[in-house]
C-alpha cells in the first residue's frame, strides 16, 4: 500500500502518500483517496513521500480540493515534497490550495 | 520624406475619391435605403479613411471617422435603420471629414480650429447621442483586456497563451507540465491560471483524463512561430491559441504598413507578418468550412479564438482591400499625371504641324515616290492624334452626379421638391473642358432650382405634379457635346424680360426680337427677373459670366422656354480644346481656319446665281436668306481697300452653322481640310472679337482660327 493512514481521529484523517503521483497510478490513488473525503472529517495529506508528480497527479489534488470545498470540508496538504512544490509553483496553484508551503533551504531551481 | 509625401498625396486623393463615393452612396440611399451594397460602401469609405488617417497620425480624423464608422457598422448589421435624418447627418459628416482632411494637410502642426471642433462634437452628438469622442480609445482597449487573467498583472507586454487540453492528452503522453517547463527555457512565465471549469463531478471523474485548461501570461522575445513550435507535438491533443502581446501590436501594425505583399488572402497577410501561424489559419479555415454558408469571416474567427488582436485584423483587412483594389485598378486603369498627357498632346500637335511641313516639301519638290509614304504617315499621325485626345476623354456622368447633392440641398433649403434626372452620363469629353464646365453648370442648375421650378403649392395650383424635375442630359452631335438642363418649371416670362431689358436700356422699346432672342437676353449682364434676390441667384450677375465662360470654351449656350411648361438650356461645347479638324480658307492673302464641324457647305459667291444684297449683307441661298460676312473686309479693312480692284469676283461662300444660326463667310480661296493644332493667342489678344486662337502651318506661317459663333452674331447684326 502506497497510501497509509498515519493518524485517525474523530475530526481528522491524516494520510501519507509514499509514492509518485503520475498518470500511471492516479486511478488507483483516486479510488483510495476519495472515500476518505467525508463531510464531517478534515482530511490532511502528507506529501513528503511524493518523489514525482505530474499533471495527472496535480489534477487529482485539484479535484480533491474542489470536492472538499463543495462539501464544506477542508483538504489540507502538508509537508510538500520538492517535486510537489515545484509543480504547484509552475501551475501557480499555491494560493489555490492555500496551504503553507515550506521551501527548504537546499531547494534546487 | 519624398516617399511619405507621395504617399500622403495618394492618401489625399484616395480619401477625396472615397468621400465623393460616399456622397454618391448616401444620395443613392435616399432612393433605396435597404441596399446593403451601398451601405457597405459607405462603411468601407469611413473605415478606409480612418485606417489611412491613422497611418499619417491624423488623430482628429481617426477619432471622428471612428464614430461615423461605428454607426455605419450598426446600420450594416441591421442594428440601426437608416432614415433621411441620418443621411443628412452623414452627409454633414462627409463634409466635416473633408474639412478635417484639408486642415490636416494644410496645417498639420496646428491644433484643430474651434469651429471644426464644435462642428465635430455636434455631429458626433447627432450620430451617437454621446458628447465625447472617447469611445475610439475604449473600443480598442476593452476587447483586448483579458478578463480571465487580468487581476493585477500588467499584460501589456505578455503573450497570452491559452491551452485547452483534450481529455486524451495525458493518455497520449502529453503532460501540460512539460510545456510549462519548456516555456521557461525560452522566456519567462509571468502568470499561469489553471481553469478548472471543465472538471466533472467526482463520480464521472477519470483521473487519467485531462481536464486542465491553462492560460499563461508569458514574456518572451521569441516570435509566434517559435512559441507555437513548443506545442507542436501536442497539437492534436490540445487547442492552442497564442495572442501576441499588446505592446507588439504597434510592431505588427507597422509591419502591415511595410508589407509589400501581393497576397490577397487575409490569412496569408497575417501569417506574413507573423502575427498568426499557419496552424491558426488552417484551424480557422476548418472552422469556417464546418460552419458552412453562415460561417463567420476568418478575421472574426481568429479574433474570437483570441489568437490575434482585433485591430491587427482590421488593419490587415484594410491592407487586403488595398491590395485587391490595387489589383483591380491596375487591371483596368493606370493613373497618369494629367501633365504628362498634356505634354503628349502638345507633342502630337507638333507632330501634326511637322507632318504638314513634310507634305508641303513633298509637294514642292514633286517627289511622287515619297508621296505614298507621306500619305501613310499622315494617316498614322491623325490616328495618333485621335488616340491621344481620346486619353483625356472622361465621361461627363461624374460631373453630373455631383449635382445631385446641390439639387438635394438647395431644394430642401427652398422648400421645394425637386428630383434630378441624369441621362447621357456616359458621353465623353475632354477633361479640361469638364473641369471648366463645372462652374457654369452649377450656376445654371441653381438658377433652375431657384427660378425655374416652382414650390409644391404653386405647382399644384398650376395643375402639375408636386415633384419638380430637372434633367441633365448630354449627347454628341457633329464633333460637339451638347449638354442640356431641362426643367419642368414655370418657364421664362418673356414680357418681364423685355420690360426689364428696356428698363436697363439693353434694348429699345420698339425692338423686333424673336422669342428666342428675348430669352437669350437673360444672358446679358444686369438682367434678373426674379423679384427678390436670394443668396442663390437673382442678382443679375452670373448668367453673363456663364455665357462668357462657355464662349471661352468655344461653345455656345441657348435657352428655350415654354411658359408654364419649363425651360431648356442647351450648351454646345467642342469635344476638345487642343486639336481640331479645321477647314482652311484664304482671304486677301491671309489664312483662316474654320472648325470643320461647323462648315455646312461651300458654294461659289456669284451674284448671278444667288441673290446677293450687298448693302444689307444678305444672300439668298436656295430660298434661304442668311447674313454673310466678308472675312477680308472684317479682319483687314485697310488692306482690302487697296486690293479690292484686283479681285476678279471669283469668291467663295462658306456656309457655317453654330447651333441654330447660320451665316456665310465670303473668302477668296478654299484650301480644304487641315489638321489644326490650336495655339492660344496669348493674353494680349485674348479678348479679340472673332478669333479663338491660331495655328502654325506647315510652311511656318500662322493661320487664325475663327470664332464662328461670334462672327455669326456679328454677321446677323450687320457689323463690319
Amino acid at each position: 500500500m502506497t497510501i497509509d493512514i498515519k493518524e485517525q481521529s474523530e475530526s481528522a484523517t491524516l494520510l501519507i502518500i509514499q509514492d509518485e503521483m503520475t498518470v500511471y497510478n492516479v486511478l488507483e490513488q483516486k479510488n483510495i483517496l476519495l472515500p476518505h473525503l467525508k463531510a464531517d472529517k478534515e482530511l490532511k495529506i502528507d506529501l513528503s513521500g511524493v518523489a514525482e508528480i505530474d499533471s495527472a497527479g496535480m489534477q487529482l489534488l485539484i479535484m480533491m480540493k474542489r470536492r472538499a470545498k463543495s462539501i464544506n470540508n477542508q483538504l489540507i496538504l502538508v509537508h510538500h515534497s520538492q517535486a510537489v512544490t515545484e509543480v504547484l509553483a509552475l501551475f501557480n496553484l499555491t494560493s489555490f490550495f492555500g496551504d503553507p508551503v515550506i521551501i527548504s533551504a537546499n531547494w534546487e531551481t | 520624406m519624398g516617399d511619405l509625401d507621395a504617399a500622403l498625396d495618394t492618401f489625399v486623393e484616395e480619401a477625396k475619391e472615397l468621400l465623393d463615393e460616399m456622397e454618391g452612396a448616401l444620395l443613392a440611399l435616399e432612393d433605396a435605403p435597404d441596399d446593403s451594397e451601398t451601405i457597405n460602401s459607405l462603411f468601407r469609405a469611413m473605415h478606409t479613411i480612418k485606417g489611412s488617417s491613422g497611418l499619417f497620425g491624423f488623430s482628429e480624423i481617426v477619432a471622428f471617422t471612428h464614430e461615423a464608422e461605428t454607426i455605419l457598422d450598426q446600420v450594416r448589421n441591421g442594428e440601426k435603420s437608416i432614415d433621411d435624418e441620418l443621411i443628412s447627418v452623414l452627409l454633414d459628416c462627409k463634409d466635416h471629414t473633408a474639412k478635417l482632411l484639408e486642415h490636416c494637410i494644410s496645417s498639420p502642426d496646428k491644433a484643430l480650429p474651434e469651429e471644426l471642433q464644435t462642428t465635430g462634437k455636434e455631429l458626433v452628438f447627432k450620430l451617437t447621442g454621446k458628447d465625447e469622442t472617447l469611445s475610439a480609445v475604449n473600443a480598442v482597449v476593452e476587447t483586448t483586456t483579458m478578463e480571465t487573467v487580468g487581476e493585477a498583472t500588467d499584460l501589456d507586454d505578455k503573450w497570452i497563451i491559452s491551452l485547452e487540453f483534450k481529455q486524451d492528452a495525458l493518455r497520449m503522453g502529453v503532460d501540460p507540465l512539460s510545456f510549462l517547463r519548456y516555456l521557461k527555457t525560452i522566456g519567462d512565465i509571468d502568470t499561469v491560471l489553471v481553469l478548472t471549469d471543465e472538471f466533472p463531478d467526482e463520480d464521472v471523474y477519470d483521473p487519467e483524463s485531462c481536464y486542465l485548461h491553462l492560460k499563461i501570461a508569458y514574456k518572451s522575445n521569441a516570435d509566434k512561430q517559435t512559441i507555437e513550435d513548443v506545442f507542436e507535438f501536442a497539437s492534436d491533443d490540445c487547442d492552442i491559441n497564442i495572442l501576441p502581446p499588446h505592446s507588439k501590436v504597434d510592431d505588427y501594425l507597422s509591419m502591415l504598413d511595410e508589407l509589400e505583399s501581393e497576397a490577397d488572402r487575409l490569412g496569408d497577410i497575417l501569417i506574413n507578418i507573423g502575427v498568426v501561424t499557419k496552424n491558426d489559419v488552417a484551424k480557422a479555415v476548418q472552422q469556417q468550412n464546418a460552419a458552412g454558408e453562415g460561417g463567420k469571416p476568418i478575421g472574426k474567427i481568429l479574433v474570437g479564438k483570441r489568437v490575434v488582436q482585433p485591430e491587427i485584423v482590421d488593419k490587415a483587412l484594410n491592407k487586403q482591400l488595398h491590395v485587391k483594389q490595387k489589383a483591380a485598378k491596375e487591371a483596368n486603369y493606370i493613373r497618369v499625371d494629367s501633365g504628362k498627357l498634356g505634354q503628349l498632346i502638345n507633342l502630337v500637335g507638333e507632330l501634326v504641324i511637322s507632318g504638314a511641313a513634310m507634305d508641303l516639301m513633298v509637294e514642292r519638290h514633286g517627289l511622287s515616290d515619297v508621296e505614298e509614304v507621306a500619305e501613310t504617315m499622315n494617316s498614322l499621325v491623325s490616328n495618333i492624334r485621335d488616340t491621344a485626345l481620346d486619353l483625356r476623354m472622361v465621361p461627363i456622368g461624374e460631373t453630373f452626379t455631383r449635382f445631385k447633392r446641390v439639387v438635394r440641398d438647395v431644394s430642401k433649403e427652398l422648400g421645394k421638391n425637386i428630383e434630378l434626372k441624369i441621362t447621357g452620363g456616359e458621353t465623353e469629353l475632354d477633361k479640361t473642358v469638364v473641369e471648366k464646365i463645372n462652374d457654369p453648370l452649377t450656376h445654371l442648375i441653381r438658377n433652375s432650382l431657384d427660378h425655374g421650378v416652382e414650390t409644391p403649392a404653386q405647382r399644384e395650383q398650376a395643375g402639375k405634379t408636386e415633384k419638380g424635375c430637372i434633367q441633365l442630359n448630354a449627347y454628341h452631335q457633329s464633333g460637339h457635346i451638347v449638354i442640356q438642363i431641362i426643367d419642368n418649371g414655370a418657364g421664362l416670362d418673356s414680357e418681364k424680360i423685355v420690360a426689364k431689358a428696356i428698363a436697363n436700356g439693353l434694348i429699345q422699346e420698339d425692338h423686333s426680337l424673336t422669342q428666342q432672342e428675348v430669352f437669350n437676353l437673360i444672358f446679358e449682364a444686369g438682367l434678373s427677373t426674379k423679384q427678390q434676390a436670394s443668396d442663390l441667384s437673382g442678382r443679375g450677375v452670373g448668367m453673363d459670366v456663364v455665357r462668357r465662360n462657355i464662349e471661352g470654351l468655344r461653345g455656345s449656350v441657348n435657352i428655350d422656354s415654354v411658359a408654364g411648361e419649363g425651360t431648356t438650356i442647351t450648351i454646345h461645347l467642342p469635344l476638345t480644346l487642343a486639336i481640331i479638324d479645321g477647314f482652311m480658307v484664304e482671304a486677301i492673302n491671309e489664312r483662316y481656319i474654320i472648325p470643320l464641324t461647323m462648315v455646312e457647305e461651300c458654294v461659289e459667291m456669284n451674284s448671278g446665281e444667288w441673290e446677293v444684297d450687298e448693302v444689307q449683307h444678305y444672300v439668298n441661298l436656295r430660298g434661304v436668306a442668311m447674313p454673310y460676312l466678308r472675312l477680308g473686309d472684317y479682319f483687314n479693312s485697310k488692306k482690302s481697300g487697296k486690293e479690292k480692284d484686283k479681285k476678279t469676283g471669283r469668291e467663295s461662300l462658306v456656309v457655317v452653322r453654330s447651333g441654330q444660326n447660320k451665316a456665310g463667310f465670303v473668302v477668296d480661296e478654299l484650301h480644304g481640310e487641315h489638321q489644326t493644332v490650336i495655339k492660344p493667342l496669348g493674353k494680349v489678344f485674348e479678348n479679340l472679337a472673332g478669333l479663338t486662337g491660331a495655328t502654325v502651318l506647315g510652311d511656318g506661317n500662322v493661320a487664325l482660327i475663327l470664332d464662328v459663333q461670334g462672327l455669326i452674331n456679328k454677321a446677323v447684326k450687320g457689323e463690319r
